[in-house]
């Protein structure tokens, strides 16, 4: 138990105005845990991180390219954005590329419950990412922000897998409507060619 | 606004209660106590506190800190005063609306309150930086957010000075007094940065922040809250109704596009219940205050502040909760100091370097040094402000970025004189912290 202010030491006035930090800036409680979140950080093969500007650490991006499951072949972009209050909250996760998934809808926002409900502090960036690479082994048809996807994904798992390999092929939303047009303007081509039209 | 000025007669006897207690010696006291009339001087004339907020919990703690005798009293808030204040935040009338309320409250108490001299501070906490904050003796927080409690916790820490032995500096540490009410709820506790458990150590204590799962909100909603939540989360950013800019909970108009979008989704779900204050509640995440909570959390604050200042007693040992919603509840307890808290367990040690030392041999010795032994560390500061990363090595591509600066001298990287580093590394639970000495003599 100490005496926090003998009344000898009470002229702090003084010393406080002339005393300036000389703009040399403590690091914060994130900038630390993040800093060893980094550090720790054990990427399977299939992901990668890149850092636009290496002096800042809370934006990065997350580059996954699944070796198995429905995306294999894929690559996908993740934006993490780590605000002052990490680890009190979750980073902001955004997918910046289109894909198919019923967990992630076509702006990008991704449905994932330890970035929203079930976020914990001593969750790390590291689980994070393993979240995501989980995301593209098993989707979630039950969890769904495109519903149309977990629809098709929970009544044909094939027409699934084939519409994951069709829209990796050129991006899922507009490709996907173009090629299917251009198969029945083909088809129209190909039936008044044969006659049957 | 118009203050009751205090009628002009002498208000004699006005210290005779204090000075009961500082000028008599008394078995709850702190053992170094001294009774002294030179007590209630430095409490009137030399003790600066700093209130931190002007809301609900501030209005009561100015009152009660001003009444008391405390004269150096600043006050520091970013935000203006709003109709929904009224009920509670006492200092403001309906004619301050829209004006700053540190400045609104700081002039009040200074003329309801003779002798004080309250000064307010209109801005973010995050404005000033040590300079400022190490004028003060003691400082109350009275605030609504976890990130500003934990902003001015590392700024408390940060203060604290160490000699060549490792041991704290008393007179480095400027206790933190901290209210929080929520409803019929609240707790006090007492601060002592280096001492006792601080912010971070106990940031478990605080109950995460309700989310909705997201695909609830996008597909299944069922309550008007998921509705509100859908306009937050997805429309607001496609519709842009009002440009590229984020929301802003405080401008009506942005309340009334959201609460119109929700009301439109709710409809097509079949929900009831959305309406323009449950939006802005959302939207703001406003938690409703009750006015006799934030007064009694402030007059256990003040109790505090009055009590490390003039040692008349023992300080609370260090946390309280207050619950009123069933008869009335307290219960004191220790919370106990994290080893391995992030902002509090890790004192910056010194390390000496010369300023033509390479960051590459900064490193070697971070590995070869025999009471670090590190494996991989990794080494970045803070310059001007912001993050500049030395060396990582973990991560390809900032190692490619960062493999520059090992052949680069510390004063070639902008490194100077007491710069801190900080250096992650796997045989260490948390990042630690190095305080430079740069000098030519070093050998």
């Amino acid at each position: 138990m100490i005496k926090l202010f003998s009344l000898k030491q009470q002229k702090k006035d003084e010393v406080a105005v002339g005393a300036s930090s000389a703009g040399k800036s403590k690091p914060t409680a994130a900038q630390l845990r993040l800093t060893k979140d980094l550090n720790e950080l054990q990427l399977p093969k299939t992901c990668k991180t890149e850092f636009p500007d290496p002096n800042n650490l809370l934006k990065f991006k997350l580059i996954i390219s699944p070796d198995e499951g429905y995306y294999v072949g894929g690559v996908f972009t993740f934006s993490f954005t780590v605000g002052l209050s990490y680890p009190h909250e979750a980073p902001k996760v955004k997918c910046e590329t289109k894909v198919y998934h019923p967990n992630i809808d076509l702006e990008g926002n991704v449905c994932l419950n330890i970035l929203r409900e079930d976020w914990k502090p001593v969750l790390t960036i590291n689980s994070v990412i393993y979240g995501i690479q989980y995301l593209f082994l098993e989707p979630n048809p039950e969890d769904p922000l495109n519903k149309e996807a977990a629809e098709v994904l929970s009544t044909n798992r094939r027409q699934f897998a084939q519409n994951v390999v069709r829209s990796m092929r050129g991006g899922y939303s507009i490709a996907d409507e173009v090629c299917r047009k251009m198969v029945q303007h083909l088809g129209t081509v190909l039936l008044f060619i044969t006659g049957h039209y | 606004m118009e203050v009751d000025e205090v009628v002009g007669t002498k208000w004699t006897g006005r210290w005779k209660h204090l000075r009961k207690i500082l000028e008599r010696s008394s078995p709850f006291a702190h053992p170094d106590f001294e009774p002294s009339p030179d007590i209630l001087e430095f409490m009137q004339e030399s003790c600066r506190l700093l209130v931190i907020g002007a809301g609900g919990l501030g209005c009561e703690l100015l009152k009660d800190l001003s009444l008391m005798g405390f004269r150096q009293i600043h006050v520091i808030d970013m935000d203006t005063i709003d109709l929904s204040n009224l009920n509670r935040q006492f200092l403001f009338r309906h004619s301050d609306i829209g004006k700053a309320k540190a400045e609104v409250a700081a002039s009040f108490i200074n003329k309801r309150v003779r002798g004080t001299k309250c000064i307010p501070h209109f801005c973010k906490i995050q404005d000033y930086d040590s300079s400022f904050y190490k004028q003060f003796h003691i400082i109350v927080c009275g605030l609504d957010s976890i990130v500003a409690r934990r902003w001015m916790n590392g700024m408390l820490i940060s203060l604290l000075e160490y000699d060549d032995d490792g041991n704290l500096d008393p007179s480095s540490i400027i206790p933190l007094v901290d209210g929080g009410t929520e409803g019929f709820k609240g707790n006090a506790r007492v601060i002592l940065p280096g001492m006792t458990a601080c912010m971070d150590c106990t940031l478990d204590l605080y109950p995460p922040q309700v989310n909705f799962p997201m695909c609830t909100i996008a597909h299944t909603p069922r309550q008007p809250e998921h509705c509100i939540e859908y306009i937050k989360l997805f429309q607001w950013e496609k519709d842009k109704p009002f440009g590229d800019i984020p929301i802003d909970g405080d401008d009506p108009a942005h309340i009334k596009w959201i609460c119109k979008a929700a009301s439109s989704r709710a409809d097509q779900y079949g929900i009831q219940g959305v309406n323009y204050r449950l939006t802005q509640g959302v939207i703001k995440r406003i938690i409703p205050a009750v006015a006799s909570t934030n007064a009694v959390i402030a007059a256990v604050c003040a109790n505090e502040v009055f009590k490390l200042a003039t040692s008349c007693s023992i300080p609370l040992n260090n946390y309280i909760v207050f619950n009123d919603s069933n008869a009335v509840y307290t219960y004191t307890f220790e919370a106990e100091r994290n080893a391995t808290c992030v902002a509090c367990s890790n004192k910056p040690r010194s390390l000496s370097f010369k300023p033509t030392t390479l960051l590459r041999e900064v490193i070697d010795f971070f590995c070869q040094d025999s009471s670090l032994q590190m494996k991989s560390p990794c080494v970045t500061t803070n310059v001007e402000g912001s993050n500049r990363t030395l060396y990582m090595k973990n991560i390809p591509s900032l190692e490619a970025a960062t493999r520059p600066n090992l052949a680069k001298s510390l004063q070639d990287l902008g490194i100077v004189d007491g710069q801190e580093l900080i250096v992650a590394d796997v045989t260490t639970p948390n990042s630690l912290l190095f305080k430079l000495k740069l000098s030519d003599d070093i050998t």
